[in-house]
């Protein structure tokens, strides 16, 4: 009995229909995911004595670009030196993710404007819903990349290293590199989104109690 | 920074008080005693801390060794050398096909006056030109990446190219002339008994190409067989002359000590280069071995000659471009001509005589003043502060003089001999009046004995207060001629060559793409040079083979060079990141002859290593 309550409940939580300031929310967190496009998601610095300005690696949803300037090419430079411990060399070409990460995302934001104009709890559910899913098999994916560079070493290579996973989050040594692995600007942003999404939920469930006690 | 010059300047003082610095006590340490400085300042003035980086350029000739040595101002510290006229194995200068045609067969040349590219009369910043008094010829070194990229020459009927290089104010011309008068065309016999007669000088204008920086010849201005010396170009209001020197008016031959010194009075050349390519355009000129040359007797007010005190060698004009002052170095005085009163002789057709049809200008009327500079005045550089400094060879000193005074204000010796000297922008109009390079001839022994065959001095003099004060010794590679100083911030260097740059069509940038191309006794090779391989990493070919490998460094960071160096086949070539440089030779012996990289490059720099295998 109770548990049929409870589902009953529940089955007219989704029904909410979301008020005006809710769908504002959604719309606006759908935006927070468009900067994606143009700002890098992650960036990595490797510092060391002849490098004390660091090299650096930035991370897009559809591309990778290292550190640029007339006197280098960080990611020419990177991959020179990855060589002698027989790492793969970082190429554009090698990542799937630089093609549906962006597919994904634009997805996300036509499902935001999909629950905009239907303005149904459920279907906010569901982007939400999609979005943790993505966005975790995302982290997931990039860290098993990360691992498959710092463990496929070439047998061959020059010097021989213990494999290793070059770093998600904060700072790792590996040989005279200081390497430091933080999200970015287009990462931080993408997380408002989600979070606006909820701010949409708390609000829809609010007006809609004070109209149900009304 | 600031306190680095602290703790330095408490070091100093107390290693002074530890070892007693005073005075005569120093002579014990066994360098010469008789000039110093005071050494906490000089110290302090002098110091560039690790990391930091000096205030200026000095871009120093490198005189018969053929090249251009750089320093930093105020550490006086050699940072690098460019190779212009002579090969260079460190650089791999004149291995390569591009840079030995450049040096079109010749070994060596005396690389004598360096003269920065100007834009209103100051340094721009874009090329250093440098002349060869032995080849005649004139190098353009482009300042974007400090390579030689043009050598103009052999010039055509121009014979010791002694007289050269200066730039007019805005660089239409970098000026040359003969040092050693020949019969014309060059490659002609006459008797040494006829030299005054069917010998002869030119002065000339090198063109420059305001956008490539490109030579060609200009004009030439067909001259008596006198020895033309040195030079400077117009500034300011004077802009459309250039000024020569010349010694031997005597027409002399044999012991020219003697017979050349006999005429109390030489002269200063005074060319109109504007009237000069009026001549041209109007069809007066002779064509001598291709060249189209005026001849003054043809073309009136194109050349006049100012008469200078006995044996004149530098000419100088002031930042205002008011003055011409030519230094008489068998006599004391320093000369000052003014533009004003030269065109007014000119105009007024006051002359006292002609030689071979050209005017000389009253010596009463042209003259400013006659400066007591000092024994031996040779050259005169300039500050911000209105004053010229004089180098006095005989005297080993400089002396410090006020324009328009014509006072002599201090002295400084010097040690010792010194030829040139170099202020800071100090040929420009707007020198910045804080450093003087002393370009002495001698070092006697104030430094390591290092045997008989001794380095010259450059002594940095601080010009920036009422008294000269000396700041550091440093020795130079023989042998500096003269010396050019520009501010740090003028230039702007690459340190990598962008791919997107190399537009060599032999140039390849995947290892992939590396290979061997055969047709018949001729091997082309594209290769690759990367930390650290090369690829191919062996060639094969037969004896007699014609090879030419196109080598590619397809690094993009910075001092990351490579070098290929052949054993046993007198080859090596540096190529710079981004850079692609072909090598030709016969593969004449046979055998099995390593290749390796010759540039440290990295860890396993070793390893970068190949073989050319030859059947």
């Amino acid at each position: 009995m109770n548990m049929n309550k409870y589902l009953a409940a529940t089955a007219s939580f989704f029904e909410i229909s979301l008020d005006l300031r809710s769908r504002a929310l959604v719309l606006l967190g759908a935006l927070f995911l468009l900067p994606t496009f143009v700002l890098p998601l992650w960036n990595m610095t490797l510092y060391s004595n002849q490098f004390p300005d660091g090299l650096t690696l930035h991370i897009y949803s559809h591309k990778l670009e290292g550190g640029k300037s007339p006197e280098r090419d960080d990611l020419k430079e990177i991959n020179s030196l990855n060589h002698y411990i027989g790492m793969r060399a970082l190429e554009e070409d090698d990542f799937t993710e630089f093609k549906w990460i962006p597919f994904v995302i634009g997805g996300m934001v036509l499902l935001a404007f999909r629950v905009v104009v239907l303005g149904k709890m459920s279907k906010l559910a569901d982007l939400l819903v999609l979005l943790l899913y993505f966005g975790v098999f995302s982290l997931w994916s990039y860290y098993h990349k990360l691992y498959l560079y710092g463990h496929e070493l070439d047998a061959e290579a020059a010097i021989k290293i213990d494999p290793f996973t070059p770093p998600m989050f904060g700072h790792h040594t590996l040989a005279n590199f200081e390497v430091y692995s933080y999200p970015a600007a287009g990462s931080y942003l993408m997380l408002v989104a989600p979070l606006l999404f909820l701010a949409a939920v708390w609000y829809a469930r609010k007006s809609w109690k004070a109209q149900h006690q009304g | 920074m600031k306190n680095a010059l602290a703790f330095l300047a408490v070091l100093t003082l107390a290693i002074c008080t530890l070892v007693g610095c005073g005075g005569e006590q120093r002579g014990r340490t066994g360098g010469r005693s008789d000039v110093r400085s005071d050494v906490q300042d000089a110290a302090i003035k002098t110091y560039v801390a690790p990391g930091d980086l000096d205030k200026y350029y000095l871009f120093s000739s490198g005189g018969h060794s053929g090249q251009v040595y750089i320093y930093g101002v105020p550490s006086m510290r050699h940072i690098s050398t460019i190779p212009v006229f002579s090969p260079y194995p460190a650089t791999g200068y004149g291995f390569d096909k591009e840079s030995k045609e450049m040096l079109g067969g010749f070994d060596w040349g005396d690389a004598h006056h360096p003269s920065l590219s100007e834009t209103n009369g100051d340094y721009d910043g874009r090329w250093l030109f440098i002349s060869d008094n032995a080849n005649n010829r004139m190098a353009r070194i482009d300042l974007r990446d400090f390579k030689t990229k043009e050598i103009f020459g052999p010039i055509p009927n121009v014979s010791g190219n002694h007289c050269s290089s200066f730039a007019t104010e805005n660089t239409e011309y970098i000026l040359a002339g003969s040092r050693f008068s020949v019969p014309l065309p060059k490659g002609r016999y006459e008797k040494i008994e006829d030299y005054a007669t069917k010998y002869n000088g030119v002065v000339a204008g090198i063109a420059v190409d305001p956008k490539t920086g490109h030579m060609t010849l200009g004009w030439e201005v067909l001259m008596p067989p006198f020895n033309y010396d040195l030079g400077d170009a117009g500034k300011g209001p004077s802009a459309d002359w250039g000024f020569w020197t010349c010694y031997n008016s005597e027409r002399a031959t044999g012991k020219l000590e003697v017979t050349a010194s006999q005429k109390d009075r030489d002269y200063v050349v005074a060319v109109n280069w504007k009237r000069a390519e009026e001549a041209i355009r109007n069809n007066k000129f002779t064509m001598i071995a291709g060249v189209k040359v005026i001849e003054p007797k043809n073309a009136d007010g194109v050349v006049f000659l100012l008469p200078a005190a006995k044996s004149p060698h530098g000419v100088d004009v002031s930042p205002d471009g008011k003055y011409i002052i030519a230094s008489g170095k068998l006599q004391s005085i320093t000369t000052v001509f003014s533009y004003e009163k030269m065109l007014s002789a000119i105009e007024k057709k006051d002359f006292t005589g002609n030689e071979d049809g050209i005017p000389v200008l009253n010596y009463d009327t042209v003259k400013d003043a006659e400066v007591n500079v000092g024994l031996g005045p040779l050259h005169t550089q300039f500050d911000d502060k209105g004053y010229a400094y004089t180098s006095l060879f005989v005297e080993s000193a400089v002396a410090k003089w006020k324009l328009g005074t014509w006072e002599v204000v201090d002295k400084i010796p010097v040690s010792y001999n010194i030829g040139h000297l170099c202020a800071s922008e100090g040929d420009t109009k707007h020198p910045t009046g804080e450093y003087l390079v002393a370009l002495n001839k001698l070092s006697h022994g104030r430094h390591l004995s290092v045997g008989p065959s001794q380095p010259e001095s450059s002594q940095l003099i601080d010009i920036a207060g009422e008294k000269m004060s000396l700041l550091y010794d440093a020795f130079t590679e023989p042998e500096p001629h003269y010396a050019e100083m520009i501010r740090a911030d003028k230039l702007k260097p690459i340190e990598v060559y962008a791919k997107e740059e190399n537009k060599n069509p032999k140039a390849i940038w995947d290892i992939k793409d590396a290979k061997v191309v055969r047709s018949g006794k001729n091997v082309e090779v594209y290769m690759v040079a990367v930390r650290s391989s090369f690829e191919p990493s062996s060639v094969d070919v037969n004896r007699g083979d014609h090879v030419t490998i196109h080598l590619t460094n397809i690094e993009q960071t910075t001092d990351e060079l490579h070098g290929i160096g052949f054993n046993e086949y007198n080859i090596n070539v540096v190529v710079d990141p981004g850079e692609t440089k072909t090598i030709e030779f016969v593969a004449d012996k046979s055998g099995v002859y390593p290749f390796y990289c010759t540039n440290f490059c990295s860890a396993l720099h070793q390893e970068m290593q190949g073989y050319l295998l030859v059947k």
